[in-house]
């Protein structure tokens, strides 16, 4: 699934958190979107997935605008996302917020649970075990019974991995997914992504660990002060002066 | 028509007297009191306790307001303290406050009966002063008087004291309040303190004006009050005392024009016309739906 | 034994009625919407059913049934959908407000005595009525648990927002909720009018939502059976605390009002997740102190 924002402003008042942005993620990449903090860069996540409303330009999957769109329609094209202060279901167990998750590929029939069909029993035990063996492949197998609300921020993180993963998304939004851990945890969380863009879905990435940009992201795109300052590949963007400036001059 | 100016006036100080209290524990704790109507029914019972009993009506009114006052710190501290910084916090405070109404009205019920009361004849001076074509009684004068000049001290005291600030400030954020060393209890307790007195206040006048106590008097208020706090912006005082007014205004030409049933139903439409329209009425801060 | 069970039959028959109403409020607030306008639709569905039995007493109490709860859940549309987007304690205050307006048209409606309601309505309600509906209510919300659209609910209790970027129709839900609210509400509503004889507006003020909010919430509001609990620890418990009551020189009014209050306030402070969550409570104390 390809991504394109043309010109896209979000303004606050009279602040553009948003400003004038213009990119594109090819199908199958992992796009790393960095800057320093208050760049954008979630505001950016939240008018991708709908939550917020550009105050202009376009913002196209594959083609078609979705900047118009509400979020759960967004969501149903086929695009998941984290969260950076990360936004699990605290009330819930580990495997009840990835069945959550896994809303768009369930189907609703109520009347078969109704009526008791064996086929609805049948069902909820398939949700299950996808969404136990999800949470196994970001390592948290063991504590899917638990509440949300009992695990370390890596932890939550992880499992909110999974649960964007339980749509089969083919646009996969992650806001600072390695914030708060340690450098296996994050080392884990770099090899999910790699197998999921090889599994043919888009990631785009926001991160300030600047070593798991560089090694993971096909292309970057970096923000400052709501504007794109720089586009290209993690080397070259690494030599641009503006960049360079943008980090930098922020101070210590 | 200058004689339902002065009515709407009139009965919308004391709306207005009764919001503000509404307004001003809403923008310190994000919780909905709904304990209030029951100290305002409360306070006018004590008033009449103590007219009762021989006390002058000029000492009743502010004992009665002190110990609406006091009602209001324990209420405070009974049914709010110990819910703060639980995440559901506003709704549990809600029926937090709930409980304590029942409890309250329980207490009136007991004490006074269902029936309704009224304050001894001789209570205050029944005289009649004429302005332009319009009449109006001394009481309605004096109760539109007191009641200005409450919210007048209300606002004076939250815009120039250093514990106006202070609640201000709690109200903005209680976390940087704390930080700033503001003490958020003895803030909190002291918003509470003015709430219910001015809302003690609305009810003894309201017990006068009307003449007329029972145990669920505060019950319809409650709801008008409703109606004016998100009239005027949940949070703002000034917005409670402008919308007062304004639907005291708005019911006494409804009932002129359209008649005596549509006097409470009005306070309601203007409360949905409020809501799906502008939520934040017309003070309030946004940040009144989802996102 | 009979003479027993006739004595206690209409306590038993306010029991199923208020875990009906409890239920009804549990709807919304299981997908974490407050909702206070249930007076308003068990009115509704009320007026409605007595309306058809003592103006065309040959439909069948079935049918009547069927329309007490069907006209609510019609209302309930027009109502939820610009009243859903409010948060919070906004929305309280608008159902509140709906639920005062539904009140006032009663009271000034001539067609129906106004204030003083319609009298005479006959009793079709027998206590196997009340124990089906209650148990098929019962049955619906139980298997909606485990369901797709169980899971969305208690997604949208958590966190709307995040609910919504998973495709979750947020609003299409809150609004099913409302609307099954609506219709249980009504249907109780007209179970108790013919059942009671009567009604009028009088029973269907702010005073009795708050009662069917007081008992979903003494019983919890985390398992879909505590809403019932609530409602029948509240209803028997006064009957049962009379005499203590009367021995303590209280008027029953306030007795049990102060009752209500009081279980209420401890409920909310030390046992927020209602009486059902006592048991596992108990058992997680025992199991510290061991």
């Amino acid at each position: 699934m390809t991504l394109s924002l043309a010109g896209v402003s979000r303004a606050f008042g009279g602040v553009r958190a948003v400003d004038d942005a213009t990119f594109t993620v090819g199908d199958a990449e992992v796009h790393g979107l960095i800057g320093p903090n208050g760049a954008g860069k979630t505001t950016l996540l939240n008018l991708i997935s709908g939550l917020l409303q550009p105050t202009s330009g376009r913002i196209e999957l594959d083609g078609e605008r979705i900047d118009r769109l509400p979020p759960h329609r967004v969501a149903r094209k086929g695009v998941a996302r984290t969260y950076q202060n990360i936004r699990l279901f605290a009330g819930l167990s580990a495997v009840d917020n990835v069945v959550v998750g896994e809303h768009q590929r369930r189907r609703a029939a109520f009347w078969r649970r109704l009526c008791l069909f064996p086929s609805a029993r049948r069902e909820e035990q398939a949700a299950r075990e996808a969404a136990e063996a999800l949470l196994a492949r970001v390592g948290m197998r063991e504590r899917a019974a638990l509440p949300a609300s009992s695990f370390s921020y890596g932890e939550q993180r992880r499992v909110e991995i999974a649960r964007a993963l339980a749509s089969q998304p083919t646009l996969l939004l992650l806001d600072e997914p390695t914030a708060g851990m340690n450098p296996n945890e994050a080392a884990a969380v770099a090899r999910l992504v790699r197998e999921v863009a090889r599994e043919g879905r888009t990631v785009l990435l926001i991160e300030h660990n600047v070593r798991l940009v560089m090694e993971l992201c096909h292309h970057v795109t970096v923000l400052n002060f709501g504007k794109v300052i720089a586009r290209g590949t993690p080397a070259g963007i690494a030599q641009d002066p503006a960049v360079i400036a943008a980090y930098l001059g922020e101070g210590p | 028509m200058g004689q339902q100016v002065l009515n709407g006036i009139f009965l919308g100080s004391i709306y207005a007297l009764f919001a503000v209290g509404y307004t001003l524990v809403f923008g310190v704790l994000d919780i909905l009191n709904l304990a209030h109507a029951a100290v305002f029914t409360l306070s006018a019972f004590i008033a009449l306790a103590l007219v009762d009993a021989g006390l002058s009506l000029w000492l009743a009114l502010p004992a009665a307001v002190a110990a609406a006052g006091v009602i209001g710190i324990v209420l405070e501290r009974i049914a709010f303290r110990p819910l703060r910084g639980r995440a559901d916090s506003n709704i549990s405070g809600l029926i937090s406050s709930l409980a304590m109404a029942t409890v309250f009205e329980a207490i009136a019920l007991q004490i006074f009966g269902p029936d309704i009361s009224r304050f001894p004849p001789d209570t205050f001076p029944d005289r009649v002063i004429r302005i332009g074509g319009a009449t109006a009684s001394l009481l309605q004068f004096c109760i539109v008087g007191i009641s200005v000049v409450l919210m007048a001290v209300l606002t004076l005291l939250l815009a120039r004291t250093r514990l106006g600030r202070q609640i201000r400030a709690v109200a903005e954020s209680p976390r940087a309040a704390r930080i700033l060393g503001v003490d958020v209890n003895r803030a909190i307790a002291v918003a509470f303190f003015l709430s219910s007195a001015l809302g003690g206040a609305a009810g003894v006048l309201f017990g006068l004006a009307f003449n007329s106590i029972s145990p669920d008097v505060g019950r319809s208020v409650e709801l008008k009050g409703l109606a004016v706090i998100i009239l005027g912006g949940m949070g703002s005082v000034p917005g409670a005392v402008v919308a007062g007014f304004l639907l005291g205004l708005i019911e006494v030409f409804t009932v002129a024009n359209l008649g005596s049933s549509f006097r409470d139903a009005v306070s309601f439409a203007v409360l949905f016309l409020v809501l799906v329209a502008r939520p934040r009425g017309l003070f309030g801060q946004a940040a009144t739906r989802e996102a | 034994m009979s003479d027993l069970f006739l004595a206690y039959e209409s306590l038993i028959a306010f029991v199923f009625i208020n875990g009906l109403l409890a239920l009804s409020v549990y709807a919304t607030l299981s997908c974490g919407q407050l909702s206070l306008a249930n007076a308003g639709f068990m009115a509704i569905g009320a007026y409605t059913g007595a309306l058809i039995t003592l103006r065309a007493p040959a439909v069948p109490f079935l049918a009547v049934l069927a329309a007490s709860a069907l006209l609510p859940a019609v209302v309930a549309v027009p109502l939820g959908l610009p009243v859903l987007r409010l948060r919070g304690v906004f929305l309280a205050i608008a159902t509140v407000g709906f639920g005062e307006v539904v009140r006032l048209f009663f009271v000034n409606w001539d067609y129906t005595n106004g204030a003083l309601g319609l009298v005479a309505i006959p009793q079709r309600t027998h206590l196997w009525t009340l124990v089906v509906v209650l148990a098929l209510s019962l049955y619906l919300f139980g298997r909606l648990r485990g369901s797709r659209t169980g899971y969305a609910l208690e997604a949208i209790r958590e966190d709307e927002t995040a609910a919504r970027t998973m495709g979750i129709h947020t609003t299409a839900h809150k609004l099913s909720m409302l609307v099954l609210g609506a219709a249980l509400a009504g249907l109780a509503g007209s179970l108790e009018a013919h059942h009671t004889f009567i009604v009028s507006p009088a029973g269907f003020g702010f005073g009795r939502v708050v009662d069917m909010l007081v008992q979903a919430v003494v019983g919890g509001t985390a398992a879909f059976y505590g809403p019932v609990v609530g409602a029948a620890f509240l209803t028997v418990l006064p009957e049962l605390l009379r005499e203590l009551g009367a021995r303590l020189g209280l008027a029953p009014g306030p007795f049990r009002l102060f009752l209500n209050g009081a279980i209420l306030l401890v409920v909310i402070l030390y046992l927020p997740n209602g009486l059902v969550s006592l048991p596992a409570r108990l058992r997680r104390r025992a199991r510290e102190a061991a």
